[in-house]
């Protein structure tokens, strides 16, 4: 894990963007700034617990048993290391650079998720909390905190955007099954946002024995630091299965940006290797051109939402305009502030996919592999689509698996005009 | 002495405490707002809160989210809210104006612009909910230049060592937050707060308002007893609110809540 040494050997390269190259790389700084991005801009009545919380994750990353716990967590309860999977009929179909699957779908609870949780449980169990709150969206991050407050006995309640409850019902019923309370946001969008905003204000009331596992790599510090080192093995594993398989480093990385905890754990652990070139994949919607769509890196301008300053979607006055896409689980305004960092620092490239196109990418990856995504995560196969037959055949693309599609099954009919 | 010093003085010399006000500008419709802060005026209120409508209103309760949407429903902007607080100023040079929102709404507009533009319009402090010290240097500079108070608010979690920091960069008064919760919420601890508040007393000569859950003569009254301020919110967005079918009616609604409230603090 990175944040150790971030926080413990500060030294190393100030926090402006003035880095002489990336392997000075070390980022956020003691006060959770990546650049100008990041920070903690929270009501004051938060600002112990985040203290209080960094400090016992600092104190953990240090201690070989909880490291251990961990590991054998993702082990054997989660199932790791997922594979990473050479897709030859696709790499064959398309035409182009040899196309590899790193499969978080087959995590427990089908998604990349639970990284996180595992992890964020363990701290909340060493902080002596009792209770467990999260946000989601597509419900796939609810769904894997209330699978850990279950196998901890901790009490669960997830808020969720009342539009994502209808359109992900299947995982509001995962989560009820789970003993979570799963609570309907209808204040502004009725999305995920609300719902960061809902489960903020349980937190700043509840927060003597509450932790709140913020699900993506936003948030207040040090939320976004932790989130993104929970999420690295997947980086690391890939790193270490790409060596082992082809002996040579990936050419390409690729993964969906919503809030972007999928695509910073993959990204994390090469953002030195500067030949690896790294691509997030935001959600296009309707296209950027209509302005309906949830791409704040591609169109979006710098602000402060739910506790950090990053790209989000607002209009000239500050007010966060209404987000839309196809999936839930990227319809969020704003995004993780590293993301926003390596933006600018041109480090990482951040593009968009429609909502039509990522749903082509279901259906394609579906029939040529057998692996059904997830709508989040066919944004990212969509981008392989357009762009693994232009390169060369002895190039390597890694895409995130970042999720199964079995959640989806009934938006995809809808949309194909069929009746389940 | 500022508007802001002169309002806390005033009643502290009388032995009494400073009634402080919460309205979300635009809320219920933007022809209601400088009728409800004179209507405030009148009724003895010293300083008035303005609220800047924002989308994403995290540390608010039900009825103030509800009054941000009823004023976002106008396409409220901030330029809007500083003509309000120009408008009000014709007539009114006396009552204390603090703008209270979200650091995006700032940010939108600018910290320098922002400060200019809330000077002209007599803006006499800015609360920022979600707006730490260790992030406010620019905006806190910007508007010193411009002799506006930028407030910072402490809380039940505040440690002394953290509250010592944040008093040092703390001017015009400490906002206390009664209670680990959203804006009305009904937990309020009334002791707790009074020994609270008698240990900041001791950090800072600035005077302190207590606000967050207070929500009617008894509970203003009981504060009043130890605190420099009382603040009052939730419950007037509440009644607001209920009146946006008839917003002619608001003003004498919201005078007679705040004369009550009033005549209880200076009983205490």
């Amino acid at each position: 894990m990175s944040y150790e040494k971030s926080m413990v050997t500060s030294q190393a390269p100030a926090s402006e963007s003035g880095m002489v190259s990336f392997a000075d790389y070390n980022f956020p700084d003691e006060h959770g700034h990546f650049g100008r991005f990041g920070g903690r801009f929270v009501a004051e009545t938060l600002t112990h617990a985040l203290e209080e919380l960094d400090r016992v994750y600092r104190s953990l990353l240090k201690d070989p048993g909880f490291q251990r716990e961990f590991d054998r967590d993702l082990a054997e309860y989660v199932g790791r290391p997922s594979p990473l999977y050479f897709a030859e009929r696709m790499t064959r179909e398309l035409g182009g650079a040899r196309i590899y699957l790193k499969r978080e779908d087959l995590n427990h609870t089908g998604a990349h998720k639970v990284n996180n949780t595992i992890g964020q449980a363990l701290l909340a169990k060493h902080m002596g909390k009792r209770r467990i709150i999260a946000e989601t969206g597509a419900g796939q991050h609810g769904v894997a905190s209330a699978t850990v407050a279950a196998r901890l006995g901790m009490e669960c309640v997830v808020y969720m955007g009342a539009e994502d409850v209808e359109r992900q019902s299947l995982n509001v019923y995962r989560m009820k099954l789970l003993g979570a309370r799963v609570v309907p946001v209808t204040s502004g969008s009725r999305t995920l946002k609300d719902a960061m905003n809902e489960a903020m204000r349980d937190w700043v009331t509840n927060v003597d024995d509450t932790h709140y596992i913020i699900g993506t790599v936003a948030g207040p510090h040090p939320y976004p630091a932790l989130v993104r080192d929970f999420q690295s093995v997947i980086g690391r594993e890939t790193r270490t299965q790409c060596m082992a398989i082809e002996g040579r480093l990936p050419d390409v990385l690729v993964a969906c940006v919503g809030g972007g905890s999928n695509a910073l754990g993959l990204f994390h652990p090469f953002i030195r290797d500067e030949n690896v070139r790294m691509v997030g994949v935001e959600a296009g919607g309707d296209g950027l051109a209509t302005g309906r769509h949830a791409a704040p890196l591609c169109a979006g301008v710098p602000g402060v939402l739910h506790g950090n300053r990053t790209y989000l979607m607002e209009d000239d006055d500050g007010q966060i305009i209404a987000t839309h896409s196809i999936s839930a689980g990227l319809d969020y305004p704003g995004v993780g502030p590293e993301h926003a960092f390596l933006k600018d620092l041109g480090r990482a490239e951040y593009t968009a996919v429609t909502d039509e196109d990522a749903l082509r990418a279901f259906h394609h990856l579906t029939r040529t592999e057998g692996i059904m995504p997830a709508l989040e995560t066919s944004h990212a196969i969509a981008w392989v689509m357009e762009h693994a037959p232009g390169m060369d055949r002895e190039q390597i693309i890694v895409v995130n698996l970042s999720g199964r599609g079995d959640k989806d099954i009934l938006t995809v009919a809808r949309h194909d005009g069929i009746e389940l | 002495m500022s508007r802001l010093a002169t309002r806390f003085a005033e009643r502290r010399d009388s032995g009494s405490s400073t009634l402080v006000t919460y309205l979300v500008a635009g809320d219920p419709a933007p022809s209601v707002t400088v009728a409800a802060m004179k209507a405030l005026a009148s009724a003895g209120v010293d300083v008035i809160e303005l609220g800047i409508p924002f989308s994403d209103p995290e540390a608010e309760g039900p009825d103030i989210q509800a009054g941000c949407e009823r004023a976002l429903a106008h396409r409220v902007r901030l330029r809007d809210v500083l003509d309000m607080v120009a408008t009000f100023r014709q007539s009114d040079t006396r009552t204390a104006v603090v703008l209270m929102g979200y650091l995006n709404s700032v940010e939108a507009m600018g910290s320098e612009r922002f400060a200019e533009a809330a000077s002209e319009a007599g803006v006499d402090g800015v609360i920022l909910v979600n707006l730490p010290p260790e992030e406010a240097g620019p905006l806190r500079s910007a508007l010193q230049q411009r002799g506006i108070d930028l407030v910072f608010l402490l809380a039940p979690t505040t440690t002394d060592a953290r509250a010592k920091r944040v008093l040092e960069q703390a001017s015009g008064f400490v906002y206390y937050v009664s209670l680990k919760g959203t804006t009305g919420a009904g937990n309020l601890d009334v002791d707790s707060v009074r020994e609270r508040v008698a240990s900041l007393r001791s950090m800072t000569p600035l005077p302190i308002a207590v606000g967050f859950g207070i929500r009617d003569g008894a509970s203003a009254r009981r504060v009043a007893q130890f605190a420099d301020g009382v603040v009052v919110g939730s419950v007037l967005v509440r009644g607001m609110g209920e009146l946006a079918a008839t917003p002619e009616a608001i003003p004498a609604a919201v005078e007679a809540l705040a004369r009550e409230l009033r005549e209880a603090m200076d009983a205490a």
